[in-house]
Formats: structure tokens, sequence, C-alpha cells
């Protein structure tokens, strides 16, 4: 409570305040305590990253570059001369420029009408919005295509096999990070700003293109960047909607590693991806840190969402264009192709009802599967724990030591960087991590044991990939903290621990539920890097239901989608509880 | 919301979160996990397969009560991705034994040194790649069109029966096949082609494909319940890319007609083998995965769990015998010109029919 009142009091800090600063930095002893600390929380997700990303990437794409021991680099030559490379990277770049713009044009005003107003049924829509994000690629693309083939019930629009099918599908998958990464920054921002501006007579759509759409630049550049490198990285759906014609870097790669084998081209392809990554990182990190300057959060008591205001006197014409367009998006986008899944999850072989539903507690018709959809929804659950418990502990850290400005120059550099290279793993393929993973974790770092068959090799690679979003989340959050909070704190006398405890932590906590619903999420559904270690006797969701779908039959194809819709089902619950333990959290404080 | 209620969702939030935590992955290892039985220890084999492997528990567990071998299973992708993946391992292999390398890849892992020649005495040499014995064949099955009675009966077009029917305009826009540079039955169709009408020809016939309007999804998943527009499909497309063992799995329960039937004159042989990896840790338990692959009870197993057909003599399902024969004469092509020239077909394929 205390920190939140201190937040509040927006005071200039002064002399005094100055001069202890200067004596806490001349204090050696424990200024060296403090860098090994620091050294400490950088480190352990630096290791983390190093072992189970970099070196696995790196010793991959060596082998291409690698010719009867010396480097040869002729590859590229080879690969650039060709004009489909040409022709790919150009399709990569515009499928995930128009997935991302529009991802967060529809996004933001859902995220205004989740996150800022209340209604009945909010909690609802919020959980439902997340179930995209997880579903596995092969069964949203049955789906998808069902509605738009041409005897389905969009067929009219003539988009099946186009470029305009898989910026939906794209935008289907993304929707709920904008909504999620955007809105849980926009409920904490304090809305005195556009208050004020509203009482000096500006109109609502001008205080909010110049008060309130500034201060969220953050957290939009944040989720259209996650967004940006998934619809870059976007394999399956890209692959089942468009075929090879609309291939892009991501499939190619696939392509080369797994079909032909052809590493040199693939590594090639590898360091394209990797670059133009690394240019989207650098300019949405640019757009960010313009407008990351201590950001006024609201203290939470005083931050409270009105009611949904549609008609009557008090209606505004912001809560009905949010209405609309979010209305269109989650029943018409979101709504089409989740439908169809439950809609065909409910048809048997014999008419309609639970069936389908019934059969999860069995292997499936002739032995389709060798253990019950319940059991590997469990394992599911089991190892998105360890993933989710992994992805907070090395992405709070991250975030926590991203969010500080050091003073030194070469401090500021190296914060930044950290920053965009836990961002990697979005942008870089399943497909380069998971064969990277058998080539370099058969004797990882000298030590005597084969990761590669091992259980704990699954929730580590799902862990890689949750990671940048735990700090996408939590970052904005902790960025915003006002400096002079840590100072005021300090100079009270706070060791830095308190100075965590009592300013940072009540702030985190805000964002931290968010961020363990979306780690876990990501682990749910992840089916890319796990799908190449997957233990046949103890299968994932996403891997049964890939199972499912790929043997013919009535009963299969049901399963497959009562399969899908308990996976929604369980990533809607998760996300429900996480968002009440941060209510709670922050209610507490 | 009421603050006790909201206390009490906090705290229903905190103890599922813990139960969770309780049965994690790596903590909790689940008492069937990978400790191997003291009691009988002839060590661990590790089998690397694909991702349609399934062989039921109990058979399993009387391999390794017999052997005093713990089986540990591995499935890294499919079948071309399996292939790829020892290859790049081979240093390190992934582990003992491999079962699911399939004819068009057979070559390129032979010429890739991964495997250790083994071949048990009960092998059926029919299937043999080379006459080093590197793989045992253990299963078969026909890639074929599918076809859809109904359709055609209601529609009052005689099916067609061989490949150079479905270039015939009266077959225009009715057929749906897959991708061979992204599925296995994709290449295998294609190879049909080019045992049908050999390295000269089958271009062309692609073409006269393409212009009677032939469909290109992505997998198979995608063309059979997409497309195709079988009893569990929803598509218009009555003839699809599929296998011989299809059918059965669309016959209603007691019915004695089939709605679905496999176009025996379209059909190419798919056969998988297993083999002993170089390298291996446990080369006597790899030769004893093999001979078990081979046994009666693992090959009886073989169409209800993998839905292939199995190379020795053992009694198929009755619903196989009534509704899903074996071609008897497939397309053929030679494993060794399969490898040599699969990416070059591939290619010109896309070329021809994708552009």
């Amino acid at each position: 409570m205390e920190s939140a009142a201190v937040g509040g009091e927006r005071g200039v800090p002064n002399a005094a305040f100055r001069a202890r600063r200067r004596t806490l930095r001349r204090g050696w002893g424990r200024g060296r305590g403090r860098a090994v600390v620091w050294g400490l929380a950088a480190g352990v997700p630096l290791v983390f990253l190093g072992v189970f990303f970099a070196y696995p990437v790196v010793t991959l794409v060596a082998r291409g570059f690698v010719t009867d021991g010396g480097l040869d680099l002729s590859a590229f030559a080879e690969v650039f001369g060709r004009d489909r490379t040409w022709r790919v990277i150009g399709l990569t770049l515009a499928q995930a420029t128009a997935g991302t713009a529009i991802a967060v044009v529809l996004g933001v005003p859902g995220a205004y009408l989740l996150y800022r107003t209340s209604f009945r049924g909010r909690g609802l829509v919020r959980a439902f919005v997340v179930v995209p994000f997880v579903l596995p690629t092969v069964v949203v693309g049955v789906a998808f295509r069902s509605v738009l083939a041409p005897h389905g019930p969009l067929g009219f629009l003539g988009w099946d096999g186009t470029f305009a099918a898989i910026v939906a599908a794209l935008v289907f998958f993304n929707y709920a990070v904008v909504v999620r990464t955007v809105g849980g920054f926009w409920a904490n921002l304090d809305p005195r700003a556009e208050q004020a501006a509203r009482a000096l007579g500006a109109p609502p759509w001008r205080a909010f293109l110049a008060v309130t759409l500034p201060a969220l630049t953050p957290a939009i550049a944040s989720a259209a960047a996650i967004v940006f490198l998934f619809c870059a990285t976007a394999f399956g759906v890209v692959l089942v909607l468009g075929g090879l014609r609309y291939g892009t870097v991501e499939t190619e790669i696939w392509v080369q590693t797994t079909q032909m084998l052809d590493l040199r081209s693939a590594a090639v392809l590898s360091v394209v991806q990797l670059v133009v990554v690394a240019g989207v990182l650098a300019a949405a990190g640019r757009a960010r840190t313009r407008r990351e300057r201590a950001l006024a959060l609201g203290a939470p008591e005083r931050v409270t969402a009105p009611r949904l205001a549609l008609c009557g006197p008090d209606r505004r014409v912001g809560d009905r264009s949010a209405a609309v367009v979010t209305g269109v998006v989650v029943l018409g986008l979101l709504g089409m192709p989740l439908g169809t899944v439950l809609f065909r999850s409910l048809r048997t072989g014999s008419g309609w009802g639970f069936g389908n539903y019934a059969n999860l507690a069995t292997t499936g018709g002739p032995n389709t599967l060798n253990v019950t959809v319940w059991a590997a929804a469990l394992t599911s659950l089991r190892t998105a724990v360890d993933a989710t418990v992994i992805a907070v502990v090395v992405g709070g850290l991250v975030a926590l030591v991203v969010s500080r400005r050091p003073r030194a120059r070469g401090a500021r550099r190296a914060v930044s960087l950290l920053d965009a290279v836990f961002m990697l793993p979005l942008g870089v393929s399943a497909v380069t991590v998971g064969f990277g993973f058998l080539i370099s974790m058969h004797r990882p770092l000298g030590l005597d044991v084969d990761l590669r068959g091992s259980t704990v090799l699954i929730p580590i690679a799902q862990a890689v990939v949750a990671t940048p979003l735990v700090v996408r989340t939590v970052l904005p959050v902790l960025r915003a903290i006002d400096s002079r909070l840590h100072e005021a704190a300090a100079v009270l006398g706070a060791g830095p621990a308190r100075v965590l405890a009592h300013v940072d932590w009540p702030m985190a906590a805000r964002s931290l539920g968010l961020a363990v619903g979306l780690a876990f999420a990501v682990s749910l559904g992840e089916f890319g890097a796990t799908s190449f270690l997957a233990r046949p006797d103890r299968p994932t969701l996403p891997v049964v239901i890939f199972r499912l779908i790929g043997r013919p039959g009535a009963d299969n194809l049901g399963m497959a989608f009562a399969a899908c819709v308990l996976l929604g089902a369980m990533t809607a619950a998760v996300m429900a509880l996480a968002e009440s333990l941060r209510s709670g959290a922050a209610g507490e404080f | 919301m009421a603050r006790p209620v909201r206390i009490i969702m906090v705290v229903g939030a905190l103890t599922a979160l813990g139960g969770l935590a309780a049965c994690s992955a790596i903590g909790g290892n689940s008492p069937d996990g990978d400790a191997p039985d003291a009691a009988a220890d002839a060590g661990t084999v590790v089998l690397v397969t694909h991702d349609s492997f399934a062989l039921p528990d109990e058979l399993i567990a009387t391999f390794e009560a017999d052997t005093g071998l713990t089986l540990e299973t591995r499935a890294p992708g499919d079948g071309g991705a399996l292939v790829s993946q020892l290859i790049l391992t081979k240093d390190d292999p992934l582990g003992d034994v491999v079962y699911g390398i399939d004819n068009s890849f057979a070559t390129r892992a032979i010429d890739e040194g991964i495997l250790e020649p083994y071949t048990p005495d009960a092998a059926v040499q029919k299937y043999a790649v080379d006459d080093k014995g590197y793989l045992t064949a253990i299963d078969v099955g026909d890639v074929c069109i599918n076809v859809d009675h109904e359709w055609f009966a209601e529609a009052g077009i005689p099916e067609p029966t061989t490949l150079q029917d479905l270039t015939d305009p009266t077959y225009r826009d009715l057929l749906v096949v897959t991708n061979p540079a992204t599925s296995s039955p994709g290449l295998a169709f294609v190879l049909a082609t080019i045992g049908a009408f050999g390295e000269d020809g089958w271009v062309d016939y692609w073409a006269a494909l393409r212009d009677n309007g032939v469909q290109v999804a992505a997998g198979w998943s995608d063309a059979y319940y997409v497309d195709f527009s079988g009893p569990s499909s929803e598509g218009e497309r009555p003839l699809v890319l599929s296998y011989a063992s299809s059918p059965p799995f669309e016959v209603p329960e007691g019915a004695d007609a089939a709605p679905t039937g496999a176009l025996l004159d379209t059909c190419f042989r798919q056969v998988e083998y297993a083999g002993v990896l170089a390298g291996a840790a446990n080369p006597e338990g790899a030769r004893a995965v093999v001979d078990w692959l081979l046994s009666p009870e693992v090959q009886a197993a073989i169409p209800d769990n993998m839905y292939m057909y199995p190379v020795t003599d053992v009694a198929l399902p009755d619903s196989w015998l009534t509704f899903a024969p074996l071609a008897p004469e497939p397309f053929t092509v030679d494993p060794s010109l399969i490898s040599q020239n699969r990416d070059d077909w591939i290619q010109a394929w896309t070329d021809t029919v994708i552009g």
C-alpha cells in the first residue's frame, strides 16, 4: 500500500536525494555486491539460453557451412542465386507484416473492451480469445479450410488456398497476444492524464490519440514484435492453407532440413531468418524505448474499469466502436473456425452426441493411440507446469535486469542487447532448434547424459519459447515504474532486496498472473521443437491430436476434434485461473 | 467482486497450481518411468521409429519379460525426417535399432552408413533392398487412389480404374492428391506414376492431370477430411490419394458393403524396414528387436495398430480381407533409383504442377 502511495506522489528528487545517491555509488563494497547479484540475475538466464538455444542452433547451422573440415560459404551464392529464395523472403515479410498490422488494428479495440471496461461475461471472453493460440495448426488448418473451401459457409469469398486465408489464420492465432499484452498494460495505466485532456475540452478521439495511444506505444510495440515473430515463423498453417506456392523461409527450412537434408541451403535460410528477426527486433526496440520512460502506472485502486456504456445517456462512441470491432472478430474470425471444431466434435459416425467425448477415455478406434486422451492431457499439464516454472523464473530475471537503466553507457547497451537476445527463440525455426537438440544434446557440456530421449528436454524446449512472452508481459510494467521510487526507497534506507520486495514486486505481481497464463498456454500448445523430442510412450495432447487426425474414419476425426475442444477448455480454464490470481494479488497491495 | 469471493478464488487457484506442481513431469517421475527392471536386467534397448509407431503394451511387456531387455522408444518425426535425423546423429546414434525406414529412403540410409548389417533367418527376401542385409522388411502397404462409391453411383458415372483414366475429362476436377515435398503418400503416388509411365513419361502425365483439374493439398488429413467427399469427410471431390487400408475405417458397424474403395491399379507399394544402427550401444538388444518385429505376434498386431500389412504369412483381420485387399500388381521403383533422383523428381513435379 505504501509503495503505491509513493507512486502517486510525483515529487522531484531534491538535493539531499542526489547527495545520498553519490554516497551510495561511492560505497565500493556495496557496489561490488550489487554487481555480483545483478551479474547472477543476468547470468542464470544467459546460461539457460546459451545451452538450450544458442548451442543447438549454432551447432546445426555450423554443419551447413563446414565442408570437409573447412569453412565453405559458397552456399550463400547458390541459395541467393535462386529466384525462389527471393520470392520466399518477400512472401515471409508480406505475410508477417500483413498479419501483424491486422492483428494490432483489431487487437487494440479488443484490449480496451476487455481490460478498460467491465461487462457481464468479460472473464469468459478474455479466456475465450486465448484458445486459438494453443490449438494445433493441423486441426486449425482443417477447420479453416472447412469454412473457406468452395463448399464451406464462406466458400463464396474464394479464399481457399490464397494469401488472404493465410493472413486470416495468422490473425486468428495471434489476436490474443495483442489483446493481452496491450490490455494488461492498459489496465494499469493511470487514467488521469486522459481525464485531464477531456476536462480541458479535448473530444474523446483526440484525448485517445494524443494521450492514451502514445502511452500505450511500448505495449503495442512489444505485442507487434511478438506477433511478427510468430507470423514469420508460422509453419503448419502456411503449408495447409497456402501450400508450397506461398512458401515462407520457415516452410523452406523445414523442407530442406527434414525432407531433403540439404543442410547447406537450410543454414543459409536460417541466417536469413535471423537477420530478418534481428532487424525487426531492433526497430521494435527503438519504437519502444523512445516511449518507455517512466509512464504513470496508476495505483490499482484508482484504475477502475467503468461499465461498458453502449446506450443510454452515458453512452460512449469509443465503447460502441470497440464493441462492434471486437464482436465481429470474436464471433466471426475466432468464432467460425472454433465453432467448426466444436460442431464437428459433436458429430459421431452414427449421428450427433457426446460419443467422441466418451471416447476420450479410450485409446481410439482399433488402437489408434497407445494411451487414452485423458492420460495425454495429464502429461501435457505436467509438462506445462515444469515449462511454466522455468519460463517464469528465467523470464522474470531477464525482465528484472532489463528493466534497470544503468548510467554507464556500456552497461546500458548490454542491457538492451540482453533484451533482444531473449526474443530470438520466437524468431528461429523450430526445425532448426529441434534438429539442433538432436545433434547437441547427446553429451551437453561434456556431461555424460543423453538428454535427447529424456522427458526433461521437452519442458525445457517449451520454456525457451515461452520465456520471451514472460519477458514481454512483465517488462513494460517494470519499466514503467518511476526510477525515483527506487531512489526514494534507497534514501529511506531500504537495501536492494527490500526495494525489490516493496517497489518492484507489487507492480510486477500484477502482470505475473498474465505471464504465467501465457507461458502455460504456449507450453500446452507447443508442437514445434517438441515434436522432434516426442516420446511415443508418453505423448502430449497435441501429439495425440496430430495422430488422431492422421487416421481415416469418422471416429478418429471426431475424437481429434473432441480432444481439441479439451485442449481449448484446459487453456481457457488456466487463463481464467491465472487471471483471478492476478486481480487477487493486485488487490492485496 | 466481493472480497471474500476473491480470496476464495485466490486460495483455489493456489491450491490448484500447487496440486499441479506436485505432479510435475520433471519432479515426480511416474512409477512406470525409465527405471529399468532390476530383476532381469539385460539393459535398455532404444528403438528409434516414426510417429506412427504403435504396438499393444502387452506385446511390449512380453518382449521385455522374455529377453530381460527394457524397450524404450523415441519417435522424432515422420518417415522422411526420421532418416534425416539418423544421418545427422550418425556419430552419436539416437538409439540401437530403427524401424520405419521405407523404400523411398532405404538406399539413402544404407549409403550414408547409418546401419549395421543384420537380417534374421525369418526375413522375407522378396523385399530385400541389397544383398548385404542392412535392412529387414517388416510390413508393407499400398498407397492408392480411394474412390467414393456413393458419389459415383449418384452421379451415374462409371468409376475410373487406371491412372490413365484420371486424365479423362469425365473425371475433371474430381481428384485431390497431396504434395510430394511435404507428404509421404504424395511422394509415393509420384513414384507410382514414375513406375507406370517411366522416367520419360511421368512429367507429361502430371501435366495432363494438372490440366484436368487435380487439386494438391499439403498433407493427408487435409486432403482426406476437407476435400474428399467420403462419409467422414465434407468435401466435394470423390477421388482422393490415400491407402489401400483406408476403406475398412469407413464401413459402418454391421454393414457388409464399404462406402469407399481403393483403385488397385493406381497403387505404389511402400515397404517399411527395420535395421540395427551402426554404433549401437546395445547391438544384441537391437538384433532381438528386429527378430521380435518379425515374430508372428507382432506381425499379427501390425494391421490394427499401424495400418500396414504384415510381410509374413499371418492372418489379416476379417474386415481387411473383405474391404482392404492389397494391389495384386502395384507399381514399384528401384530403391536406389529413388535415392538418386528423389530431390530432382520432387523439383520437376513442383515445376510442373505448382509452377
